[in-house]
């Protein structure tokens, strides 16, 4: 096993400063009112210090940055979604580069009532996806259970006045009363950022949408639910093609369901799905229209020594990632993060343990059911560390290069001013060291499931309930 | 607490009459076995009072629900704990078959039947459990001769045990109804009483004081003899159909 001692080696660095520009909307806040720092020395990559805390109105559903990194956005549960703005360097104060500050705040998704199910759709975010940015506007989906919508985030700093043929509250003037012609001019105004639903997906998914992943060729996206994949193009919202069906003609033999769901990186035609019973498919979409054929399975064999009750629930795959390359692809099941060679269909490359001491407590986890928590998985910007969430707060990095793994902790609490952020411990029966917690302590209700990675950088973002921590690799 | 029973230490070293035993014909792994299809059962009932269930966890409590019947049906243990069946009906099977359990709000119509059901389903369970209080004795002496080291549920009193399923019970209530709030309330305002009723038919089955959890596991697992096995089989494929349908 590898060690996840790490000693600890820099200090702390408390940054105090105002934590939101003027121009930006409000409906976050700073805790506290005061941006924190802190810094471990873990080596390298995994090396981060705790740069602030951002408290959104609701439980944060999904965090995604955006393809430069400039952008962070985060769903929550109350259908909101909330973009944070990488604070540009200035030479002034080095170290206020890389805090996010509020950029956007809008409601993408209200609660509905589908009538003829007598259901109600709930509002919460369950992805976020980021397209390439091509002009000065952003863009990204959101989707809640049934409905993807495309949003156009964009600033306004000037607008037009002296209008010939309106008058000042917007009428239009008598023509007759035009006399001269005017030339409306741009006047420079406080910024302002505006959120713009540009396309609403609709009424084509019968189950939940797990997943939503768009295209390397910028032009169409997939959504999955439960039992269907379906292919969209980004500008037609009355179609979408099926292009994964796995729901059996007797509902009876129903034993499996889709999971989560992603484009290939690179190659617009291959795309990968997780299932409930553990396996990866990749298709290609030049084979058929309907992908009911895989080209590649991904399946580890069951380990009989293994064996038990839980064992199909807990190989559950819970979200699937391509790396940056897209050579891998990256699995988290309920205990343990995978890495698959695309070459190799009969088992994994790497597989790290996360939280393995729950092995033994599988059984109260499945009467409190966390045992069906989706944690997500993350690759860093060079693909040599990997990252997932796992409970009481914590979350593990697992350096795929030196087999190293730390515990660290995301909370306020155990994060002083002027400590050092420290590694953390979970003691196996025996006896406790001193800083180390004991599994039956754990807080199963402080689960980590989401978690991001800057593209290029070492910043991540960690979601803990309505709490987003952004810890940083020490800057100077 | 019911993990791998197969790792569990006091089985280990488990030899009866000088040979080793097959782990899965211990009584102790059965009661194991039982509960667990019991907890998800009872999971799998909720689940289907939601109009629109999580698909993947009500397939993977499903899965679990068909892979203990068919390692029940395979290995027979089954048989040995019902050499002492009655031919009452088996609460078991009643539970697994008693879709009333599992009607979403849209059967209204049927509401009245609902709940004369409910009635007489916790009715009989009570006085079927006071039947097997008798029986209870014979089937601790056989258990002895076979197993004549620690059991699993000497480990933890019976109180404990019952203390935890209800636990347990309580908490699937609590995490439902935090999912799901409004659903649940909606469904529990229009069917009226059977909130109450599916109270007594839930806890009920640990309700009677005499009986600790354990004994009633062990008596429901009494009563079900292996052809009802194959029923509750057919049964659970329908459950899932219609879960999977609402």
């Amino acid at each position: 096993m590898w060690s996840s001692a790490w000693p600890p080696q820099r200090g702390l660095v408390r940054s105090a400063r105002k934590p939101f520009s003027a121009k930006q909307q409000h409906r976050a806040t700073v805790a506290g009112g005061q941006a924190w720092s802190y810094c471990t020395c873990a080596p390298d990559i995994l090396a981060t210090q705790l740069h602030m805390e951002l408290v959104v109105p609701d439980i944060i559903s999904t965090v995604e940055f955006n393809n430069t990194g400039e952008l962070l956005a985060t769903g929550d549960k109350g259908g909101r979604v909330v973009i944070f703005q990488r604070e540009q360097e200035s030479k002034n104060q080095p170290h206020r580069r890389g805090e996010y500050n509020v950029y956007s705040t809008f409601q993408s998704h209200e609660p509905e009532f589908d009538y003829l199910k007598s259901l109600e759709i709930e509002e919460k975010i369950n992805k976020i996806r980021w397209l390439p940015q091509q002009n000065a506007a952003y863009f990204l989906l959101s989707t809640n259970d049934k409905t993807v919508k495309l949003w156009k985030v964009s600033e306004r700093d000037k607008r037009p006045e002296g209008y010939n043929l309106k008058d000042e509250e917007g009428r239009i003037r008598d023509p007759c009363t035009i006399t001269s012609l005017r030339v409306p001019v741009l006047r420079p105004m406080d910024l302002m950022v505006e959120a713009t639903p540009r396309r609403v997906f609709s009424n084509a998914h019968t189950y939940h949408i797990n997943s939503i992943s768009v295209n390397s060729d910028y032009e169409t996206y997939m959504s999955a639910d439960d039992l269907r994949i379906n292919l969209w193009n980004l500008e037609i919202t009355n179609r979408s093609f099926n292009i994964v069906d796995i729901k059996p003609t007797n509902m009876e033999e129903l034993t499996e369901v889709i999971t989560a769901a992603e484009f290939h990186p690179h190659h617009c035609n291959t795309f990968v799905y997780s299932s409930s019973k553990g396996t990866i498919r990749l298709c290609d979409m030049r084979s058929s229209a309907l992908c009911d054929n895989h080209s590649k399975l991904f399946e580890e064999p069951e380990d009989p020594s293994n064996r038990s009750f839980f064992s199909e629930i807990i190989s559950s795959i819970s979200d699937v990632k391509f790396n940056h390359s897209g050579r891998y692809i990256m699995t988290r099941d309920y205990l343990t993060v995978k890495v698959w060679d695309l070459n190799m269909e009969n088992r994994p490359i790497e597989t790290y343990q996360v939280h393995d001491y729950l092995r033994s407590k599988l059984c109260s986890l499945y009467e409190n059911d966390c045992i069906f928590d989706k944690f997500e998985c993350v690759w860093n910007g060079s693909d040599s560390v990997i990252m997932t969430g796992s409970y009481n707060n914590f979350f593990r990095m697992f350096d795929r290069n030196t087999k190293r793994d730390v515990t660290l902790e995301a909370s306020r609490e155990n994060s002083k001013p002027r400590a050092i952020l420290k590694p953390r411990k979970v003691c196996v029966g025996g006896k406790r060291r001193k800083d180390e917690i004991s599994v039956d302590s754990l807080d199963f209700s402080k689960k980590i499931l989401h978690t991001a990675w800057h593209p290029s950088e070492n910043i991540i973002a960690v979601a803990a309930t309505n709490n987003l921590y952004i810890f940083q690799d020490k800057v100077n | 607490m019911f993990t791998r029973g197969i790792k569990r230490k006091c089985f280990d070293p488990e030899v009866i009459d000088g040979s080793l035993v097959d782990i899965k014909t211990l009584p102790s792994y059965t009661l194991e076995r039982q509960s667990m299809l019991d907890m998800s059962l009872v999971k799998l009932q909720l689940c289907h009072m939601l109009v629109e269930p999580n698909l993947c966890r009500s397939v993977l409590i499903a899965n679990t629900v068909r892979q203990i019947q068919e390692e029940m049906t395979q290995d027979g243990s089954w048989q040995f704990f019902h050499a002492h069946q009655t031919d009452h009906a088996a609460p078991l099977d009643r539970l697994v078959s008693t879709e009333i359990l599992c009607r979403s709000s849209k059967d209204q119509a049927e509401e009245k039947h609902i709940d004369d059901a409910y009635i007489t389903y916790s009715e009989e369970l009570e006085v079927q459990e006071t039947q097997e209080i008798s029986e209870l004795s014979t089937v601790t002496s056989v258990k002895a001769v076979q197993n004549s080291s620690t059991g699993f549920w000497e480990i933890e009193s019976p109180q404990e045990n019952r203390a935890n399923l209800q636990k347990s019970l309580d908490h699937i209530f609590e995490t439902l109804e935090n999912r799901n709030t409004n659903s649940m309330e909606d469904l529990f305002s229009e069917v009226d009483t059977s909130y109450y009723d599916l109270d007594t038919v839930l806890t009920g089955m640990m309700g009677n004081s005499k009986l600790g959890h354990c004994d009633v596991l062990e008596s429901l697992s009494q009563s079900t003899s292996p052809t009802h096995c194959k029923a509750e089989l057919n049964e659970i494929d329908h459950i899932v159909e219609i879960l999977v349908e609402s």
